[in-house]
């Protein structure tokens, strides 16, 4: 019997396309394969121009095409190499034109962070329940400080850039150094001796400080010993450890976090030497301006005392005297000139109507003055007419008769 | 310049560190500037005041960054070389 050339009836024929998909959204709805942790090798790592990370993870049976787009590869500060042993976080995905499965992941890590991740986050939840992170706790750090004190490595960038900031910005400022190894085992206890006998010298502040680099480098920083003792250290305490994105148990326990050990010892001295140059020459300008005014004061007292000496001298009332006596005089004078001018007016009056009233103006005006000729009395009327009489004129007189 | 002084509590202003210097500084302008001083005195004052400013501006340009580290069991401070390391 020949085989039968159709296969027993299937309840659908999927298409490659519809097949995939179907895969597709299997693993897509499923929630552990899309917030998953893989750990392996990584190989076949591959990082082309596009920015793009491809990698394969692998351990002894199985491997896993692995993907990681271009924003997240920027924000690795992990270096990837073939052979390297990590983590990697992200979401299964099937990129359909190969039919190929894979990892598209957001974080890579080294093998055993994670643990450490843990750990961290199981201190900082007792430490904080404890209240050694209130905000009430933090101490006010000086503005102004005379002794620094600085927890560190005595080798390492972090020292050199924070010394050479402290000498940019307060030269006059006295660093005290108690150096310690920052890393490894020995790290935690070194530390907290160092802060302790920095403690003890009455400093203004205190700078603990370290470089950056990963979880594990920085772990010191987040053992509770070292976090108890910048908890309880009396003087102000700045931590400065790692890179800007990096905080350690101690950036919470500290009286301030900086970004940076170069942040930490900027702001260790908020007020530099700028501003104590400044300050100094505003002294300089109101003790000139105060003695000025000071002089002025006292000159404008004597000028005005040496005003009224002068006004009250003998000389003065002397000629003071002198004065009165000239405009008095003046004024007499002037009065008797002029009651002398006003008879002199009156004077003259009378003596023009006088002129007026005279008989000889009369005559002059063509009047005469007619007399008899034989006892010379004047004639006014008729009646005292006589046969023979004078006329007087202006000028001279003559007879007439009746 | 050395400044001696009549008053027996006054201190030389080349031996005043940068903060007595600066306080006493502070006083004095003060004084000029509040009391009513008088002339004699108000010069006297002017001229220590200026001695401390420039004490004050000599240290500030001088400075150098005093690093010192603490060594051994008794934490003594001794002074601290940064080429050596």
């Amino acid at each position: 019997m020949q085989p039968s050339l159709f296969p027993p009836a299937v309840p659908q024929t999927f298409t490659v396309s519809k097949l995939t998909f179907h895969i597709r959204k299997l693993l897509e709805e499923n929630e552990v394969l899309q917030d998953v942790w893989v750990q392996g090798e990584i190989s076949n790592l591959s990082r082309p121009a596009s920015g793009h990370v491809y990698f394969t993870l692998k351990d002894a049976n199985a491997s896993l095409k692995c993907v990681m787009w271009k924003t997240s590869a920027a924000r690795l500060n992990l270096s990837l190499r073939d052979g390297l042993e990590v983590e990697v976080h992200g979401k299964i995905g099937v990129y359909e034109p190969q039919g190929q499965y894979q990892l598209y992941a957001d974080q890579i890590r080294p093998v055993g962070e994670g643990a450490l991740y843990q750990e961290f986050i199981r201190l900082k939840a007792m430490l904080e329940a404890e209240g050694l992170f209130d905000p009430e706790r933090k101490r006010h750090i000086p503005e102004l400080p005379h002794r620094i004190g600085i927890v560190t490595s005595a080798t390492g960038a972090a020292l050199r850039d924070m010394l050479n900031t402290l000498r940019r910005r307060l030269p006059i400022v006295e660093v005290i150094l108690a150096p310690s190894p920052v890393q490894g085992t020995e790290a935690p206890p070194a530390l907290v001796k160092a802060i302790d006998t920095l403690d003890r010298r009455q400093l203004d502040v205190i700078i603990l400080a370290r470089g950056g680099g990963s979880i594990e480098d920085l772990w010191a920083f987040n053992d509770e010993r070292v976090v108890r003792a910048v908890a309880d250290a009396l003087t102000p305490i700045i931590c400065g450890v790692g890179h800007e994105t990096d905080f350690t148990l101690c950036d919470f326990a500290a009286d301030l976090r900086a970004p940076t050990p170069t942040a930490a010892a900027e702001l260790a001295t908020q007020i530099t030497i700028l501003d104590l140059r400044a300050e100094l020459q505003t002294y300089h300008t109101r003790l000139a301006s105060s003695t000025l005014s000071l002089i002025a004061e006292q000159k404008a007292a004597l000028s005005s005392i040496t005003s009224q000496l002068r006004y009250l001298s003998p000389a003065r009332l002397i000629q003071s005297e002198r004065q009165r006596l000239d405009e008095l005089s003046r004024r007499g004078f002037m009065s008797v000139a002029y009651r002398v001018n006003l008879q002199k007016k009156f004077l003259e009056g009378a003596q023009k109507r006088l002129e007026a009233l005279s008989p000889l103006a009369v005559l002059a005006r063509g009047y005469a003055v007619v007399t008899r000729k034989t006892d010379g009395g004047v004639v006014s009327r008729v009646a005292q007419a006589s046969e023979e009489m004078r006329v007087r004129v202006s000028d001279g007189e003559f007879e007439v008769r009746k | 310049m050395p400044k001696s002084s009549a008053k027996k509590t006054e201190k030389k202003v080349e031996d005043l560190s940068y903060e007595e210097a600066l306080a006493e500084l502070e006083q004095i302008v003060s004084a000029l500037e509040n009391e009513q001083s008088q002339l004699e005195e108000a010069i006297k004052l002017f001229e220590r005041g200026q001695a401390l400013a420039a004490r004050c501006g000599v240290l500030l340009e001088a400075a150098e960054l005093k690093v010192k580290q603490v060594v051994g069991e008794d934490a003594e401070a001794i002074d601290f070389d940064e080429e050596s390391e």
